[in-house]
């Protein structure tokens, strides 16, 4: 597949001031609520800590707390299935469904079956599935992937999804209110989930001391996807198990600050077993996740715990919109775990940033995130990712650099100054300056002159 | 040390760090072989075209006490990044003793006043995104409990006569981003014109920072439509006979 051209599919997006101002405003409030809610818990960089060494405890004893888990969740009644990989995933899920007769499937949010191309995989095998979740259900109806993982859809404003829903759903297509919105949804899906052979959950948690899957929603489609069904699926990436209660109470507390500036969703569910008469299953997915986690440099992204904060303070996500990344994780998290699954695919994604740093400072589980970045760019030099041209830039600037003698005839041979600077010899695109911004004029002397001329080379000449 | 951009375009800047320094009585040396830091090379990803570079600011830097820059982007490089040379006490010594010049001013200095320096403006200030969170000169929004702290602030409210606005969404990154600015030059823009809407909003016409390569970004922008804009390093308003 071609690698993913971040920053061509980000110009779309741009050219449309109205959406990229509405969508900018949106996340940076969710940032500005994460803050609020952070400054109100005096403790709260300790707690960052400690998540962190949790994840790190968890990850560094991976094996015995998902054995621990699966027994658990065994004595509780529920069915325990480990998959290698996607494919393995989406085979597990469809055979359960085949077995039962199944043929149609209501979900909540999951970001590991988008991450599995789990719905392409059921649709082709003749399975109707349905997103529950607002979201979600705007980008399925849309044919579009999440373009956040928080808040699927966000980078719609209630017009376009008022205009959708008429198209769809016959709808007002002026009433772009969304309580409005959120209630022709609920109508036209609710009937979908009663009637359902199958519901389908992802988790937030995997409690390894009482086997429970935990996710944590505001709609509460996860409880009724989960419990109104007969029978239950969830999957689980192998990170997301933790060891006890204790801990997700540090999880809990810190994850919908994070998210959305509240202080506790709505709902934070419990799938410890099936309920009289049901059946529960949990799906172990690995995919990708026992590599990372062997890889010295990269394994801290699986302390991960999908907040999607990196992404709500990160001014290129913020401008450039999610579907530009063209993959499941997106802003400065997809940066540095999409190379982790396909290293050519998404070979430029950790150039789209500015390494500010910010998204490291938010993250409540301490993944150095921006310094990940910076590692992902000298692996992609090592591994062949630059283009010939860049190559070849780099390599001129090197040379140049090195040798001060070469650098002063480049730098004072005038109106040149320009072409020898390295910020600019990258792909020597000196028009990507200049299309938005004016090209600084060169002065008249550089400072090497001046001090040559007002000082002398011994630093006393020239003075009076 | 005067930072490669700094030497072809803004002369005037190395100029006022060099006469800053002299005034408050530093003994200031400038190697004449000089070139950059590695950073545009090394923050490419292209460590080993870095390592030449690099080497040869070690030669140049490795012998003085302290080394001072005006600015935070190339200090953060070579205090916290500079890993393309190989790892001797000389590298070591360079790390440890780099300062951006907000920090020697504060840190080892210890400046009570300008006494030279009038500034009656209202200013701007942008702290650039290697100066917070790469060199911790001022307290992050994103860690709110943190204790108010900023050197570069503490240092413009010593000059008389200027006074400092405050603007909306202050430690978001302009969007030069160094080879950014080249690769991804629409958001890089985009942010950069959206850092000028909030600064201009408060009715100052002066944005003072300790890095030049922001405000070249934020200069580029400006020259558009908003020509009533000026761009000052800090260390001219500090040596006086900016405004």
């Amino acid at each position: 597949m071609k690698p993913v051209d971040q920053v061509r599919n980000s110009l779309g997006f741009l050219e449309d001031p109205t959406h990229e101002h509405a969508f900018d405003t949106l996340i940076w409030g969710l940032r500005e609520r994460r803050d609020a809610a952070a400054r109100e818990v005096p403790e709260w960089e300790d707690l960052r800590t400690l998540a962190s060494r949790i994840k790190e405890h968890t990850l560094s004893h991976l094996a015995d707390y998902l054995e621990q888990f699966e027994q658990r969740a065994t004595a509780n009644g529920a069915r325990v299935h480990w998959a290698r990989d996607a494919h393995e995933h989406n085979q597990i899920v469809y055979d359960i469904l085949a077995a039962h007769g199944a043929k149609t499937l209501v979900k909540s949010k999951s970001m590991l079956t988008e991450e599995c191309e789990m719905r392409p995989f059921m649709e082709r095998r003749g399975i109707t599935v349905t997103e529950t979740d607002l979201g979600e259900r705007i980008q399925q109806l849309d044919h579009q992937p999440p373009s956040h993982i928080v808040g699927p859809a966000f980078q719609k404003t209630t017009k376009d999804i008022a205009e959708e829903f008429h198209r769809v759903y016959g709808s007002d297509p002026d009433r772009a209110d969304a309580v409005y919105l959120a209630h022709v949804m609920r109508e036209h899906t609710r009937p979908l989930i009663l009637a359902a052979d199958a519901g389908m959950t992802g988790a937030n948690f995997a409690v390894a001391e009482t086997g429970a899957v935990v996710t944590v929603t505001n709609e509460g489609n996860a409880d009724l996807s989960g419990n109104v069904p007969t029978l239950r699926i969830c999957s689980v990436g192998i990170e997301k198990v933790i060891p006890g209660l204790a801990e997700l109470a540090v999880f809990v507390r810190l994850l919908t600050r994070s998210a959305t500036g509240e202080r506790i969703t709505q709902y934070t569910s419990h799938f410890a077993g099936p309920r009289v008469g049901a059946e529960m299953h949990v799906v172990l997915v690995d995919n990708g996740r026992t590599g990372r986690l062997a890889d010295d440099r990269f394994w801290p992204s699986l302390k991960c715990i999908r907040c999607a904060a990196c992404m709500n303070t990160c001014p290129v996500y913020r401008r450039s919109g999610g579907l530009s990344y063209g993959a499941t994780y997106m802003g400065p998290i997809g940066l540095i775990t999409m190379p982790s699954a396909d290293v050519r695919r998404y070979r430029e994604l950790p150039f789209s940033s500015t390494i500010n740093g910010s998204c490291s400072n938010v993250c409540p589980v301490q993944i150095d995130i921006h310094e990940q970045i910076y590692a992902w760019r000298e692996v992609m030099d090592d591994t062949g990712g630059f283009s010939a041209t860049k190559k070849a830039a780099m390599k001129l600037a090197g040379a140049l650099l090195s040798h001060p003698g070469a650098f002063r005839a480049a730098a004072e041979a005038g109106g040149t100054a320009l072409r020898v600077l390295p910020h600019f010899a990258v792909y020597n695109r000196l028009n990507a300056w200049g299309r938005h911004r004016d090209v600084p004029e060169a002065p008249k002397e550089t400072f090497h002159q001046w001090y040559a001329r007002n000082r002398g080379k011994d630093g006393h000449d020239g003075r009076s | 040390m005067i930072p490669c951009y700094i030497d072809m375009f803004y002369p005037e800047v190395g100029v006022a760090t060099l006469e800053l320094l002299e005034k408050l009585g530093v003994e200031v040396d400038y190697p004449f072989d000089q070139t950059c830091c590695g950073q545009p090379m090394a923050n490419s990803g292209a460590h080993k075209e870095a390592k030449a570079t690099e080497e040869l600011f070690i030669r140049n830097f490795a012998r003085y006490d302290h080394i001072v820059a005006p600015s935070g982007s190339c200090v953060h490089h070579l205090r916290n990044k500079f890993t393309a040379a190989g790892d001797t006490p000389e590298r070591g010594h360079v790390s440890a003793h780099v300062h951006d010049l907000p920090e020697f001013l504060c840190d080892v200095l210890q400046v009570e006043e300008f006494p030279w320096a009038e500034f009656p403006h209202q200013v701007t200030l942008h702290v650039s995104c290697s100066a917070l969170r790469g060199l911790y000169e001022q307290a992050m929004s994103e860690r709110p409990n943190d204790p108010w702290f900023s050197k570069p602030r503490s240092l413009l409210e010593k000059v008389k006569g200027l006074t400092l606005a405050d603007f909306d969404r202050p430690d978001e990154c302009c969007g030069f981003g160094g080879t950014f600015a080249v690769t991804d030059e629409a958001v890089s823009a985009a942010m950069g014109n959206d850092k000028l809407e909030r600064l201009g909003a408060t009715g100052a016409r002066y944005v003072v920072s300790g890095d030049m390569s922001c405000l070249m970004h934020l200069q580029g922008c400006a020259h558009r439509d908003r020509d009533d804009f000026h761009f000052l390093h800090l260390a001219q308003v500090l040596n006086g006979g900016a405004g």
